[in-house]
């Protein structure tokens, strides 16, 4: 019933038939020293990860499954189109919904999902940043059901975390079992930063002249991301900075350094909207510059992603991204998404509380696998509880069948057996549309979960798409 | 009227400052009712950086002064010729859709109370019912100085039963919202109140999107429409967000602050 994407039937795909050898060769007591040597490996470069509000070890290891997660050419090839396109259309609709609005002039989305969503920021209608774009990192959380059926999850326009473990993954394969490198085309991952740094500099406002100084805005060591902000600082070799080592002086944003003052040009900023600015938004936030949205907003600095592409990915407007593609592209969507009720629509939410068994139910703006519930695993009791919140509040409700999301061979206590996984590309969208091939493999390391989300039990796999 | 407005901020600081940003909505607005002339906007020893005017209509300018500086003066000098309009924000150019107005704060969060009282006001078109609910809301709450602060809620200010501008403001955009019509807080000054006395302060008042007739602004303090005794200089979501002047100043603590306004006609 779930697919299997190294068995069909009996026999084992292409795409795994070396790997198949070779976890099979593998001697137990290799296996466990290898896994040693990976988490050692973690643990001295300092990857860790810690959850808001989850409490235990913040310096807890996201589980590595050394079984890498493999992809044909062909099958990269489809995806590939398939997260551009989409890309491309949500930077589409950010652009026309802080513009004209045409899309609900044209009444292909409700107006009230738009102009009455949280994430919509009055303060940029009508500011339109360099080449338009407004989200130049857009992660898209895939699954897949069957040999070509691959559903969107969700889309994330604002800061998707977790290229780091992707870049990482790899880097510890290849140190650890540099033969299969050897013996499998595999294309490269390791072009991500240096694309970054491009796309971030290709969006450098009208006002810069000559090389724009790109920086990294993180709110500190605090933040559960704090290493993956120091990461990418280092491999794009930009200064990694937070709110109080940047400063407004005139019509442009300044970085406190050494030697003085320099201007900055663009901040990849890995803060949220509201605490940006003081000025602009949340008077009482300490993570921001004060005065940032005013240069922004008359064109002094770039901000990646905008401030207010967070319209784009809720899960209400999640549903109507297919319009979206027609609708600006002239194309049909690659990509499917899955189906959708939405507990705000009266049938929907009739339809939705009669089959909470059978359903997955999330919260439109929750997100990290949290506030949300997986009919077919829970309780009676935990349903009933659940059922209860959604009747306070169903128009922060939305439903979708439960999916069965395809399994990879994954290294667990008794030997190879399938798990669940999810798959995040992270596209770049600046001069150019741009997406390395590879992604971040979550898995559900508990039997039969469902869940690949770190903080409840997930772990993550190197991504790799052969050449040929 | 052709009204000559000086608005003068004095700050001082117990220790010097070493920097100050601020964000400054203190430039009329553009429309049928109003036009600005040899309008100056001054902050003393600042550089005068971004300005733009942004999708609500405001012009929004920043300025920056480097420290150290003790003390601080913003200073507006100019004219406006106003014309009465009946509150209607008519030849305004604006691109935010009405609808993102229909977002609570927690100024203008509503409550039990605040619904209750919505819910006294009717009117056959939206243009009738926030004329019922600001005369409400100029009922329920009596203009008293000095029982409510800068951050009271409209929900507070109904409680006490007592407040000022900001505060009918505020509780006329909960109720407006109550009833599904986008509302907003405007900023601006006033020349004297209906009974001709002089107002030398800043004001405030609420605009109601009224379907029709666009944006119509009530003042639910001095039971009116804005006319020209009125100058608008910007809108936003509640009084912060609407604020004329927001500033940050760094490396210092304390600040005092004297306001000084005078809103004079000129004789013609």
């Amino acid at each position: 019933m779930y697919y299997n994407e190294m068995i069909e039937g009996s026999d084992v795909r292409e795409p795994y038939s070396m790997l198949f050898d070779w976890m099979g060769t593998m001697p137990s007591d290799l296996r466990q020293m290898k896994q040693a040597e990976a988490e050692s490996i973690f643990r001295r470069i300092g990857i860790t990860f810690a959850v808001y509000g989850e409490g235990g070890d913040p310096d807890r290891l996201i589980p590595f499954d050394m079984m890498p997660r493999v992809f044909m050419q062909s099958e990269w090839r489809r995806l590939e189109r398939g997260v551009k396109q989409r890309a491309r259309a949500l930077n589409a609709f950010l652009r026309d919904v802080y513009g004209r609005g045409e899309i609900i002039r044209a009444r292909r989305i409700p107006e009230r999902l738009v102009y009455q969503n949280d994430a919509f920021e009055k303060a940029v209608v009508g500011v339109v940043p360099p080449r338009g774009v407004y989200s130049h990192i857009v992660g898209i959380d895939l699954v897949r059901t069957g040999r070509d059926e691959f559903y969107v999850l969700e889309d994330n326009c604002r800061t998707p975390s977790g290229v780091s473990y992707m870049l990482e993954n790899r880097e510890i394969m290849m140190r650890m079992f540099p033969a299969l490198f050897r013996s499998n085309k595999i294309e490269p991952v390791d072009a991500y930063p240096e694309l970054l740094r491009q796309t971030l500099a290709s969006v450098a406002p009208r006002k810069c002249d000559g090389d724009p100084t790109v920086v990294i805005l993180t709110p500190g060591h605090f933040n559960s991301a704090y290493y993956e902000h120091s990461f990418l600082a280092n491999q794009m070799g930009i200064e990694l900075v937070e709110g109080s080592d940047l400063f407004v002086d005139g019509e442009y944003v300044y970085m406190r350094t050494t030697e003085g003052p320099k201007r900055v040009d663009v901040i990849y900023r890995r803060v949220d909207d509201s605490f940006l600015d003081p000025l602009c938004f949340r008077r009482d936030s300490m993570l921001g510059v004060p005065g940032l949205m005013d240069v922004y907003r008359a064109g002094g600095v770039s901000i990646a992603s905008a401030p207010g592409a967070g319209v784009a990915d809720d899960k209400a407007v999640y549903t109507y991204v297919p319009e979206m593609i027609r609708f600006y592209l002239g194309e049909e969507p690659i990509l499917k998404n899955v189906q959708t009720w939405s507990l705000w629509k009266e049938d929907d939410y009739k339809y939705v509380l009669s089959h909470l068994d059978e359903l997955v139910v999330k919260e439109v703006h929750g997100s990290g696998g949290y506030g949300m519930l997986i009919g077919p695993k829970s309780t009676a009791e935990e349903i009933a509880e659940f059922r209860k919140r959604i009747e306070a509040n169903p128009g922060n409700y939305i439903a979708q069948p439960t999916l069965a999301l395809s399994t990879c061979p994954t290294f667990v206590e008794e030997g190879v057996a399938p798990r669940h996984v999810d798959l995040r590309p992270f596209c770049l969208c600046g001069e150019r549309v741009e997406l390395v091939p590879g992604g971040l493999t979550r898995v559900a390391l508990r039997e039969g979960s469902l869940v690949v989300n770190s903080s409840q039990g997930g772990g993550v796999k190197d991504t790799w798409v052969l050449s040929e | 009227m052709k009204l000559h407005i000086v608005h003068e901020t004095r700050y001082r600081y117990d220790t010097p400052l070493t920097a100050l940003v601020q964000s400054l909505r203190l430039t009329p607005s553009i429309f049928e009712g109003q036009r600005a002339s040899d309008w100056n906007i001054n902050v003393s020893g600042g550089i005068r950086g971004s300005a733009f005017r942004d999708g609500a209509g405001d012009w929004i300018e920043a300025w920056t002064v480097r420290g150290p500086v003790d003390e601080i003066v913003v200073s507006i000098d100019g004219q406006v010729e106003t014309r009465d309009t009946a509150g209607v924000l008519r030849g305004h150019r604006e691109t935010v859709n009405p609808l993102v107005y229909l977002r609570a704060t927690p100024a203008t969060a509503l409550d039990g109370d605040l619904r209750g009282l919505a819910a006294t006001a009717s009117g056959e078109d939206g243009l009738a019912l926030a004329h019922a609910l600001a005369a409400a809301v100029g009922e329920a709450i009596r203009y008293r100085v000095g029982v409510t602060e800068v951050f009271t809620t409209a929900a507070e200010a109904l409680a006490l039963g007592e407040g000022v501008c900001q505060d009918h403001a505020h509780a006329m955009i909960a109720c407006a919202r109550a009833h599904g019509l986008p509302a907003r807080y405007v900023s601006g000054y006033l020349h004297s109140n209906i009974d001709g006395e002089p107002h030398d302060a800043a004001h405030a008042w609420a605009e109601v999107h009224t379907g029709v007739l666009g944006w119509v602004g009530f003042d639910a303090a001095n039971r009116c429409c804005p006319d020209d005794r009125y100058v608008r200089l910007g809108s936003g979501f509640d009084a912060h967000d609407a604020a004329p002047v927001r500033g940050m100043a760094f490396g210092t603590s304390a600040e005092s602050l004297e306001v000084r306004v005078s809103v004079q006609e000129v004789e013609q």
